[in-house]
């Protein structure tokens, strides 16, 4: 089956527990959202997915295309498909969009093939051209200087080139103005396909209206309290997550 | 993050290997006066040479080591243990073809006689003590360019060599100055007459190959009025059991409105002591700029300077030090400003790697009587692992008004976010961190010729290589 699996899953940090038994399924082709309040944990599973040396998984199983995704490096995990658009993108100073994503690219193509440069930039031009970015960008340093909705465009931009076949997106709408959200929104759905899964991790209800997701869960103290289609996000949206809060507290007590 | 240190492995670097060289003079280890004359004589020099060189080698034992500001490490040299002249004769050939084999295969192997063909207006290869080879292009020649080994320029062009060689550096600099004094052999000569602008760059090479050696190369530059040159110079040596020593002496001078560029990229082994003075004097309108990049070494000091002499003198120091286990980098750079609306501008990047230490020390004078005068000082400093370590003493003397200065530090380290951040992205964790490395020096690189910035990129590259756990 593909799909990304993740089975009871438990990560803490600093002998903190952060994730505390979250089981989710996203398969091919679907879009689940994960809604949540602050601190329930959402980033960290996106970051324990991606492969943060800094989170421990104390149980649990994640499962990428049947293969066991916890026992690989980032890098690793990253060449077989697996994509985080970051909520705060590191900056790179001195090397360029052009030259980190080249290299990016590079790093998926087998042992002594040279990526062909005239295709790479095609394509490059072709992707910032659908998420309206100026290709006087591919010379900026990665993310240096860049205003927040350069950085969650970057990401995304990143997004379209290395083809994954999961991607996870962070908060990809925190800090964007509505034009911004708009146009990030429109580069995510062109890149929908039964080829690929995306998990959107995010706060409001306000990114669904643009990306509008298959499933939605409701994530509260590391776990999934609730799950629904896209209409549980309105009704989250209307009831606020003291709402989920007592679904999370019906949990721990039952 | 990952970040343990692990020692790189030099063996990699392209410029350790050697091959056994009979050479037909060989001063023998240790320095006295009988070194100086079996120098002297194998050279022919004129008395005037012989003269400096005894003034050196006094000058030499009278100054004690500067290891109340420099590291204590330089008591490790054991002085009685060198070999200080070593060669196969003092004649450079003109043609490769003329070359010893035994030599030539060396130089062959670091791609100095494919560089010629391709980019360079003229070559120098010095092995050891002595200029092997050195050729100029016919067309660069034919302008009155003169280029050939320090022996020679002091033999055929005295009238120019006299008038400026130990001035701009006198013998009693510092210790290694004096040293170099005593006993220097090989290096360039290089006098570019009023007027003409060199296209391509000229090029030395300094090759040590034997161990337990010194190599003392003393390098000339004259850039007449309204001149324009371009050098480079390139070392390497194998990787010896022992210590070896490099103290070099490079002078440069540019007349009114010239324009003088040095650029040296070093990758010695981490076993070699690199005690190098260089310093150039700009003239009224002229340019002294220094591109200096040092990679490996055991211990490198080295501050070029310039001394802006005449009005609108410019002078530029950028320099990028890359430290490695086992390794310190004391670098940094000196500006001198000697007239009014002259401008200095140092921009120096370090990096350190494992428990490699990099130090700037920057010494900027403007005094009082000046008007006009700028410079701006930036270094920055990269720190790779948790027990790599960096300094900085800048020394910045401004007397009077009108006169302004900027300086700027700043010490940076690759976050593991960055590298986290890197691998989502696809790239292995050392790539990740060469990548960081080359976008940190990538401003300064861009000014290198290309053939040398991607030679620089590809050196950082081995160097990072072994650098994570």
């Amino acid at each position: 089956m593909k799909e990304l699996s993740i089975e009871n899953l438990h990560v803490t940090i600093a002998d903190q527990k952060i994730v505390r038994g979250l089981t989710l399924r996203v398969p091919r082709g679907e879009v689940h959202a994960i809604m949540g309040p602050n601190g329930s944990g959402k980033s960290t599973l996106a970051k324990v997915l991606a492969g943060h040396p800094d989170y421990e998984v104390t149980a649990g199983k994640v499962i990428m295309d049947g293969e066991n995704l916890l026992e690989l490096d980032p890098d690793e995990r990253a060449r077989r498909g697996l994509f985080l658009a970051f909520q705060y993108p590191s900056e790179i100073p001195g090397v360029s969009i052009a030259n980190f994503l080249r290299a990016a690219v590079q790093s998926r193509l087998p042992e002594g093939e040279e990526l062909e440069a005239t295709e790479y930039y095609a394509r490059l031009y072709e992707k910032m051209e659908l998420l309206g970015m100026d290709r006087s960008f591919t010379s900026r340093s990665v993310n240096e200087g860049f205003s927040g909705g350069e950085k969650k465009r970057n990401e995304i931009l990143q997004f379209a080139m290395l083809d994954p076949k999961y991607a996870v997106l962070d908060e990809t709408d925190s800090g964007l103005d509505i034009d911004a959200l708009k146009t990030v929104a429109h580069g995510v759905n062109s890149l929908r396909g039964p080829d690929l899964g995306i998990l959107l991790i995010t706060h409001y209800q306000r990114l669904l209206n643009y990306i509008v997701p298959d499933h939605v869960h409701v994530m509260v103290a590391g776990r999934i309290v609730r799950s629904g289609r896209k209409e549980l996000a309105l009704e989250l949206e209307e009831r606020g997550y003291d709402w989920a809060r007592e679904d999370e507290r019906e949990m721990a007590t039952s | 993050m990952k970040t343990e240190t692990k020692a790189v492995d030099i063996d990699r670097n392209k410029g350790n290997f050697s091959y056994d060289v009979a050479h037909a003079y060989d001063a023998g280890i240790g320095l006295t006066e009988k070194t100086i004359h079996y120098i002297s004589d194998i050279k022919e020099d004129p008395d005037w040479v012989r003269e400096f060189r005894l003034k050196g080698l006094k000058t030499f034992l009278e100054k004690p080591l500067p290891t109340h500001w420099a590291s204590k490490d330089l008591e490790a040299i054991d002085f009685d243990k060198i070999r200080y002249y070593l060669s196969g004769g003092v004649q450079p050939k003109r043609n490769w073809e003329d070359v010893p084999d035994d030599v030539k295969r060396t130089f062959e192997r670091l791609g100095i006689p494919e560089q010629e063909r391709k980019f360079l207006a003229g070559v120098e290869a010095q092995f050891d003590s002595e200029a092997v080879y050195s050729n100029i292009k016919k067309a660069v020649g034919e302008q009155g360019v003169i280029f050939v080994g320090s022996t020679e320029g002091l033999k055929n062009h005295p009238e120019i060599f006299r008038k400026w060689f130990g001035k701009v550096i006198p013998i009693g600099d510092n210790k290694f100055s004096a040293l170099n004094s005593a006993v220097f052999s090989g290096g360039s000569f290089i006098y570019v007459p009023p007027g003409v602008k060199v296209k391509h760059p000229l090029q030395a090479y300094f090759r040590i190959n034997a161990e337990n050696f010194g190599q003392f190369e003393r390098t000339l530059i004259i850039c007449d009025e309204g001149s324009e040159l371009t050098y480079m110079e390139g070392c390497t040596a194998p990787k010896f059991n022992t210590a070896t020593l490099h103290s070099a002496v490079v002078e440069l001078v540019a007349l009114k409105g010239a324009k003088l560029q040095y650029i040296t990229v070093q990758n010695w082994s981490s076993n070699v002591f690199n005690l190098v003075t260089k310093r150039g004097i700009a003239h009224e309108d002229a340019q002294v700029k220094w591109i200096d990049c040092n990679i490996g070494s055991r211990l490198t000091m080295k501050y070029p300077g310039v001394i802006m002499k005449g009005r609108k003198a410019r002078g530029e120091v950028l320099s990028i030090a890359l430290a490695n286990d086992g390794q310190h980098q004391d670098t940094g750079a000196k500006m001198i400003h000697a007239a009014d609306e002259t401008t200095s501008n140092i921009i120096s990047k370090s990096i350190s790697i494992g428990k490699g230490r990099a130090t700037y020390r920057g010494l900027v004078h403007v005094p009082k009587h000046l008007k006009n005068c700028k410079n701006n000082t930036e270094c920055d400093a990269l720190l790779i692992n948790s027990t790599s370590r960096t300094d900085t003493y800048p020394a910045i003397t401004v007397r009077g008004t009108g006169n302004a200065v900027q300086h700027e530090a700043s010490v940076s380290q690759v976050s593991a976010e960055q590298i986290f951040y890197m691998q989502q992205r696809g790239l292995s964790e050392a790539q990740a961190m060469s990548l960081s490395v080359n976008g940190f020096v990538n401003d300064l690189v861009r000014q290198f010729p290309m053939e040398y910035s991607v030679e620089l990129k590809r050196l950082i590259e081995l160097e990072m290589e072994g650098s994570v756990g």
